[in-house]
């Protein structure tokens, strides 16, 4: 036993190195930039495939061969970050934050393809380094000698990331950087170079993270998002921009996994978050992590003012209202569908957008909510024998009471800390109705959830549908310019001045929460029947990032831009998948050229054009928003 | 006994044409017969790219040779990206504005079940090549869903006749979490037990698909000292366990079954380090001399200039099977399609093979042997051809599995 345990131990160290490479240099970007780079799995898989290509071409027996292979790797994919930051980054670092975390997952799109079309579809299983193909007895096991030396990496790379951020001009510009960019840019350092040799930097970790799993791991396709899930947890669980941080989350990751399948071997899928939520709500910062210095808010220009539409914008909303409502009498019925899934994510939009616009908080996981809804209007059918109507009323209930006691956790925490505890939130539930087969049927999901007779015509449900998602979108819009709306934005714009005037803000926030998972659950509710099942997929992290594609398209600044996104985002996408194989890369460019377009979304864009274009003077309120900040 | 495919296709469609006679054609539209296929194919390009080969392969063959009902056929497909309610959506998409006749497809289970649900809902043919989920056929089967490859029962009974020779008797099983991984273990231990009601399983493993933490199961599983090992992970995953097993001797004096390793879409991979002396279900292409795949795999290898993979010869079969069903039912018109589906013979690349009336399941069968490795690669050896209707259950316990009879 005492055996078992010790080489469990020093499985988890193995593994915990690689993780700790690519979240170290995930967490040194955003350290210095402020970017929660998603293509940081991306690089970290191109870095395996780069190596397997010239390891093969220099060939795998001679250690000059394998070794310089393995180098040259992690050199080309800091290359490839030079490029990424030159031509995607570096236009937006004056957008919002969450719109470079948009950019970076049109990348990790774009790269996905680029690697299929590069290297086919098949897995490419490495060679083993020489010298270290064998093994040696510990504790009475064979240990691969790879593994060992692995292990000796983690620390290896930790000691050298110390002395050159404590002995070297560049690390002490970086650690500056980390704690207060705009005082290195005031003094006079040079930021663009800064920012590009960072990333660069951090780009060669993940990319020589990955060409080390040569010997290890077969090299495939997948192997981006399920590290990014994983590095996410390491760099939140250590604290953002402390590398320290990252490798001690790292081991405690790598050796939670070791011990975890001997233990339980069927929850690993949910143990890691479950982790990254009990160590986010007793240290909400990380194991090392600080609080940001002066408030946990962005760099971004300032939210401009929320002003209700003029009536300009009213009638153009009013005539797309009446166009939607008489579709049917001219759509023909593929149409309908269409218009039925798309008036559904936006409803999904707006619920997300009320929390993350007015509310100021961005969730990683508002599938959620959304799969909830649709798990509890199934659960309401196959187990309660209801019919559609008493389980569209159910549904969102059991999407709003998930809502009232995640969010009771998530709003004491802020910025990208209160968009990973979501996330978090979001894989438990998510692991929930994947491992729960009895009542939810694992991933098979539950099936048969059609609409009541009146409604399966598909007119009939498209009116059904539009009916409730517009009710339920002016509520939200009626809301956020109620008194609630109003102290959730104050809450927003400055929590101290809001608490002083005595407003409760994590109260109202904590309210604002719970509303926005009540509304997505309708929204999961209508797609449950729409669709006629459920499947996990339904609240998997995929959904969540869609959703938050669709806010941030439209624009967070108003509350028609999340509508609007939902309509320009899934169409794209559902055009795009229908017209190529290679839709990802579509998708992925048609992001990153918005994002660099539009950084302010779409209806933030066209919302300027029209202020340049009446020439109008800026808006006395607004200055005075600005002047008060 | 061997039918040739080109002769049977335009014999059936002559045949068709005849009893049909034109004006009958006319009325259903001269225009090409529609199929819509709706597949992983960005999520799963390995089993994937191979399959559309062989179905275009097939397609190609059928419309040189008159098509069906003495129309061309055509497939429009469709990705899924993994995900059902996709699927589904493709599946309205393909019904209401592309007009296809009948639905195909499906990787993944539990895409399967959600066209196969919407397919019993619009009342619409889906001829599910791959899902090998039994709940495809049985617990959540329907008048409207067929499918040909041998599920995951089938395979794990295949693979039990010869775990049950082995003198093992502590078995430890490790398998990806999911439907198909769970559902492998769960008939291998149930069909062993009743094989040999002493063994006993004193280990199970279940890596997040995709994820697997190599070294610490490998570890896991050594520390309960098997006799023997099921595996059923596949993919990226199996050559990490297989790698990690090698280096710390996990296989040594051991056996193992393990169920697809043998399919070249996971055998290739491994190279030099596949693994030597498991008990598979696979695919050995270079090996199999029997004049249709002989046929299958000339064809398939001038075309693509490519050796088939196992999803080759499912698209290829899936296509080929629908073709024949058309021929019998003289009609697009999908209950008389249903009906003729019903214990439908059609031609396949491993021999005749059957749509079974009772199930729906198609008697396709699998290869059984044991890995080696040779040149350098990972090959099948000892083996034979398990036909598929020989690892079903009886009818009666079919008849309680499959509520929807």
């Amino acid at each position: 036993m005492v055996d078992l345990i010790l080489t469990q131990t020093l499985n988890g160290l193995a593994s915990a190195s690689s993780l700790f490479l690519v979240a170290s240099g995930l967490s040194i970007i955003f350290g210095v930039t402020r970017i929660v780079n998603f293509a940081h799995g991306s690089l970290y898989m191109l870095g395996a495939y780069l190596a397997w290509t010239l390891v093969s071409a220099f060939g795998a027996a001679e250690p000059l061969g394998f070794w310089g292979g393995v180098v040259l790797a992690a050199l080309l994919v800091g290359l490839l970050g030079v490029v990424i930051e030159v031509l995607v980054l570096r236009r937006i670092y004056q957008a919002p934050e969450l719109f470079q975390l948009l950019a970076t997952f049109g990348v990790v799109l774009m790269l996905q393809d680029l690697a299929l079309a590069t290297w086919g579809p098949e897995d490419k299983l490495g060679p083993r380094a020489p010298g270290l193909k064998s093994f040696v007895i510990l504790f009475d096991n064979r240990f691969p000698t790879y593994e060992l030396f692995l292990i000796a990496v983690g620390p290896l790379v930790l000691l050298i990331l110390w002395l050159l951020f404590q002995k070297t001009r560049w690390g002490t510009l970086v650690r500056a950087a980390t704690q207060d960019r705009e005082m290195v840019g005031a003094l006079g350092v040079n930021q663009r170079l800064l920012f590009t040799s960072v990333f660069a930097f951090g780009s060669m970790l993940a990319g020589l993270g990955g060409a080390l799993q040569l010997p290890r791991e077969a090299v495939n396709l997948h192997m981006d998002l399920s590290m990014i899930s994983e590095v996410f947890v390491v760099v939140v669980v250590g604290g953002l921009g402390s590398v320290t941080g990252a490798y001690l989350a790292a081991v405690l990751i790598g050796i939670l996994h070791a011990f975890g399948i001997l233990i339980f071997p069927k929850i690993t899928l949910v143990l890691v978050f479950l982790v990254m939520a009990v160590v986010l709500v007793v240290k909400p910062y990380g194991l090392m992590g600080k609080a940001p210095i002066g408030g946990a808010r962005g760099h971004g220009p300032a939210e401009p003012l929320l002003l209700p539409a003029d009536k300009l914008t009213k009638l153009a909303g009013l005539i797309a209202l009446l166009l939607l409502v008489l579709a049917p009498l001219v759509a023909p019925d593929h149409i309908l569908l269409t218009l039925t899934e798309l008036v559904i994510f936006a409803l999904f939009a707006a619920s997300l957008h009320f929390m993350m616009g007015p509310g100021g908080m961005a969730s990683f996981g508002h599938a959620a909510y959304f799969g909830l809804g649709a798990y509890g209007a199934a659960l309401a059918v196959k187990w309660l024998g209801a019919s559609m109507e008493p389980a569209l009323i159910f549904a969102p209930f059991l999407a709003g009471i998930a809502g009232v006691v995640f969010g009771w956790f998530c709003v004491r925490l802020s910025g990208v800390y209160l968009a990973m505890l979501t996330l978090a939130f979001a894989q438990i539930a998510w692991a929930t109705a994947f491992q729960w087969v009895e009542l939810t049927g694992g991933d098979n999901g539950i099936l048969g959830v059609w609409p009541s007779a009146w409604a399966v015509s598909k007119t009939g449900f498209y009116y059904l549908a539009l009916g409730i998602c517009v009710l339920a979108i002016l509520a939200l819009r009626l809301t956020i310019f109620s008194p609630l709306g109003y102290a959730l934005r104050a809450g927003r714009d400055n929590p101290l001045r809001a608490e002083a005037i005595g407003l409760d803000v994590m109260r109202i926030q904590w309210v604002a929460f719970a509303v926005a998972a009540f509304a997505a659950g309708i929204a999961g509710a209508l797609f449950a029947f729409f669709k006629g099942s459920v499947f996990p997929t339904y609240m998997a992290i995929p959904r969540s990032v869609d959703a938050l594609l669709m806010v941030l398209l439209g624009g967070v600044q108003t509350v028609a831009g999340p509508v609007i996104g939902a309509f320009a985002y899934a169409g794209l996408s559902e055009q795009l998948m229908k017209a190529t194989m290679y839709w990802r890369f579509g998708l992925g460019l048609s992001i990153v050229l918005l994002v660099i377009l539009f950084p302010r979304g779409l209806v933030g864009a066209s919302l300027m054009l029209r202020e340049r274009w009446t020439r109008r003077p800026e808006p006395a309120a607004r200055v005075a928003v600005e002047g008060g900040r | 006994m061997t039918i040739d495919r080109r002769s049977l296709l335009a014999g059936a469609s002559a045949g068709a044409a005849l009893i049909a006679a034109p004006a009958l054609v006319r009325a259903q539209g001269a225009g090409p017969i529609k199929v819509g296929e709706i597949n992983s194919y960005t999520a799963q390009p390995a089993f994937l790219k191979p399959y559309r080969q062989g179905w275009e392969l097939a397609l190609e063959q059928i419309n040189a040779a008159g098509g069906a009902l003495g129309r061309k056929i055509e497939t429009i497909f469709r990705d899924d990206g993994g995900k059902p309610e996709d699927a589904v959506r493709h599946a309205g998409d393909l019904i209401n504005a592309e007009k296809v006749d009948l639905l195909s497809g499906g990787f993944l289970s539990n895409v399967g079940l959600a066209i196969a649900d919407f397919a019993a809902q619009n009342k619409r043919l889906y001829v599910a090549s791959e899902p090998l989920s039994d709940a495809v056929v049985w617990a959540k089967g329907n008048r409207y869903t067929f499918r040909l490859r041998p599920s995951t029962y089938m395979q794990a009974a295949m693979l039990v006749e010869e775990a049950a020779k082995l003198p093992a008797k502590k078995w430890a099983l490790v398998a990806p979490n999911y439907e198909y991984g769970q559902s492998g273990v769960k008939w291998f231990k149930e069909l062993l037990k009743k094989a040999k009601p002493d063994v006993e399983f004193v280990a199970e493993q279940f890596p997040a698909l995709g994820r697997i933490d190599a070294g610490a199961t490998v570890q896991a599983l050594e520390a309960s000292k098997p006799d023997a090992i099921f595996n059923v992970t596949f993919g990226a995953d199996l050559s990490n366990f297989v790698r990690q097993g090698n280096t710390r001797g996990l296989f040594e004096g051991r056996a193992v079954v393990s169920m697809l390793t043998g399919e070249p879409e996971y055998l290739d991979p491994l190279g030099a380090e596949a693994p030597v002396g498991w008990i598979v279900t696979g695919y050995p292409h270079a090996d199999i001399q029997t004049p249709e795949h002989v046929k299958f795999r000339d064809a398939y290898k001038a075309k693509f200039n490519d050796y088939p993979r196992l999803g080759s010869v499912v698209g290829f079969d899936t296509m080929n099977s629908i073709a024949a069903g058309l021929a019998k039912a003289g009609s697009t018109d999908n209950e008389k399609l249903v009906d003729a589906m019903k214990g439908l013979k059609f031609p396949s690349a491993f021999g005749q093979a059957e749509y079974r009336a009772i199930d729906h399941q198609s008697t396709l069968g699998a290869f059984v042997g044991k890995t080696a490795v040779k040149d350098g690669k990972g090959v099948m050896v000892d083996w034979r051809y398990a036909d598929g209707a020989k690892y079903l259950p009886s009818d009666a316990e079919v008849k309680t599995l499959r509520p929807a009879g």
